[in-house]
């Protein structure tokens, strides 16, 4: 069977992933340097070893992401619409709404019953609403991403962020914290404007159900619970593969339609 | 008669305490946790350096940020009315205010009376505000009163293409890591923010002539960028520190007022 890769150069991190056929065989996470083109290639070594193949095996890959211009040996480019779409749907068929959050950005698309993507909206030109304001905040709270994705659970009483922009919000943090709020309490807060940002995003493309989430902030408990609420829907969290990986994913999958010529 | 105007800002408080029309004396101090602690303290000084007490005050007029809680004011006037009244009253051919603040940016178009005929207003993203000049002086290691000095040394701006406080922030330290000179990122800097804050002005429709008030307005680098991202001239206030440009405004308020009472 045919062996493809993915690889997704990230502001913050790189994915890679290999595939043969409809398996996924091969995956890796790295947090991005300072050269892109070194980073993925570091990433695709680590992904090819865990697949256990050589290069030369490799039928066709496909790099997206920030740094895609720098990765040097896939044989095409494609866009992150293009990929995370696929990517989604490979790890879960039923999404009509993707909602991936990156580390300085966040997307939102609709698709339709194929996969084909109806409408898109992405946000990098502000830190709230990405994985940089959960980062910013967990670093006040003096708390690891994990750890503040679990004080929702716990807290009693959510404080309300009353601003929006990141810096704002780290002081109305200090606020809460210095009039003696419980951590926990300011923490599920912060979790909460995280979701009301995407909720607005997500809102801006229409959600239909499934709703699915990517990208590493998928795995913050407190935002994906806070957002379902907005929402006012089940959000559908990957399975299969960790969710940081669609993008690469869905790059490993267009490689594939390329090499069968479907693409 | 004696009349008293207070501007408490988010950094600092100012006053200016008037006498019969003319400026007899004039504090700034930075701003404590408590707006009314901030408030009681710059009009103690004030009043000191005039060798008056409270009693003597015939009206005192609040403004800023705090304003709702300055304890010992007459009453309370938006910083809106206040600037334009400042500005005015510095320099009567004025018809546009740009105010630069520590947490805010206002922009605001004046009648040949000097009556506020339109104003536009950003408080909601730190970035177009004293506070993206902060975080980066910070970041560089430079004093803030010193960014002005070392952007005249520059002889290319390096071009900074976040507006997000947060995103420019890191992209100011990889500028730095690449070897670029701190004074063409501050001359850069200083473009970002004078663009972000012309975009302001221009909704409300730049008319000249054009001052430039607020805690920033000091800034001679931001001045010349400023200037150049408006495509004119801005004009000095006479006489006038361009701080205390709303403290100002909010005593020739009182000296109104207390007349009115009078008459």
């Amino acid at each position: 069977m045919m062996i493809t890769a993915g690889c997704d150069v990230g502001s913050l991190t790189s994915k890679a992933v290999v595939m043969r056929g409809n398996r996924i065989i091969g995956t890796a996470i790295i947090r991005s340097r300072t050269h892109p083109e070194k980073t993925a290639r570091q990433v695709m070594d680590q992904a090819l070893k865990m697949a256990g193949v050589d290069e030369k095996d490799v039928a066709h890959s496909v790099g997206t992401g920030y740094g895609v211009e720098k990765i040097a040996f896939v044989t095409a480019r494609h866009s992150e619409i293009a990929c995370h779409a696929r990517g989604a749907r490979f790890l879960v068929p039923t999404a009509r709404t993707v909602i991936d959050i990156g580390g300085q950005d966040c997307k939102a698309s609709r698709l339709d019953e194929n996969g084909g993507v109806l409408k898109f909206l992405a946000n990098d030109k502000c830190a709230a609403g990405t994985g940089r304001f959960l980062e910013v905040m967990a670093k006040i709270l003096n708390l690891s991403l994990d750890e503040l994705g679990k004080l929702s659970k716990i807290a009693r009483a959510p404080v309300t962020l009353a601003s929006t922009c990141t810096v704002w919000a780290q002081a109305d943090v200090i606020q809460y914290l210095n009039s003696g709020e419980t951590v926990a309490d300011v923490g599920a807060g912060v979790n909460n404007a995280m979701a009301s940002r995407v909720a607005s995003l997500a809102n801006g493309v229409g959600v239909t159900a499934d709703v699915c989430m990517t990208g590493g902030v998928a795995k913050n408990q407190g935002v994906v619970h806070a957002l379902e609420k907005l929402l006012n829907e089940r959000i559908v969290i990957p399975r299969k593969a960790d969710p940081q990986l669609a993008g690469a994913v869905g790059a490993a999958i267009l490689a594939r339609e390329i090499a069968e010529g479907s693409k | 008669m004696i009349v008293l105007g207070v501007d408490v800002g988010s950094l600092t408080a100012k006053a200016v305490c008037m006498k019969d029309g003319k400026i007899l004396s004039q504090a700034l101090i930075r701003a404590v946790t408590r707006p009314s602690e901030s408030a009681r303290q710059v009009i103690a000084q004030t009043l000191s350096a005039a060798g008056l007490s409270l009693e003597d005050v015939a009206y005192s007029v609040g403004t800023g940020y705090g304003r709702k809680q300055i304890p010992d004011v007459t009453e309370t006037e938006s910083e809106i009315t206040c600037h334009g009244r400042g500005a005015f009253y510095a320099n009567p051919g004025v018809r546009t205010v740009v105010d630069i603040g520590g947490q805010d940016a206002k922009a605001l178009r004046l009648d040949a009376d000097g009556n506020v005929e339109r104003y536009s207003y950003n408080d909601k993203c730190a970035s177009g505000t004293g506070r993206f000049l902060e975080v980066m002086a910070d970041a560089l290691d430079v004093p803030l009163d010193k960014l002005g000095e070392l952007s005249a040394t520059s002889s290319r701006a390096v071009r900074i293409s976040n507006q997000c406080v947060v995103f420019a922030e890191t992209e100011v330290i990889t500028l730095v890591n690449q070897g670029a000179e701190p004074a063409d990122i501050v001359r850069g800097l200083h473009h970002a923010l004078a663009n972000r804050v012309a975009a302001l002005a221009k909704s409300v429709g730049v008319t000249p002539s054009v001052a430039f008030s607020g805690g920033v307005a000091k800034n001679a680098g931001v001045v010349l960028a400023l200037s150049e991202a408006l495509g004119c001239e801005l004009v000095p206030l006479d006489g006038v520190d361009p701080q205390f440009c709303g403290a100002l405004g909010a005593a020739l308020i009182a000296m109104d007022r207390a007349g009115e009472k009078a008459a």
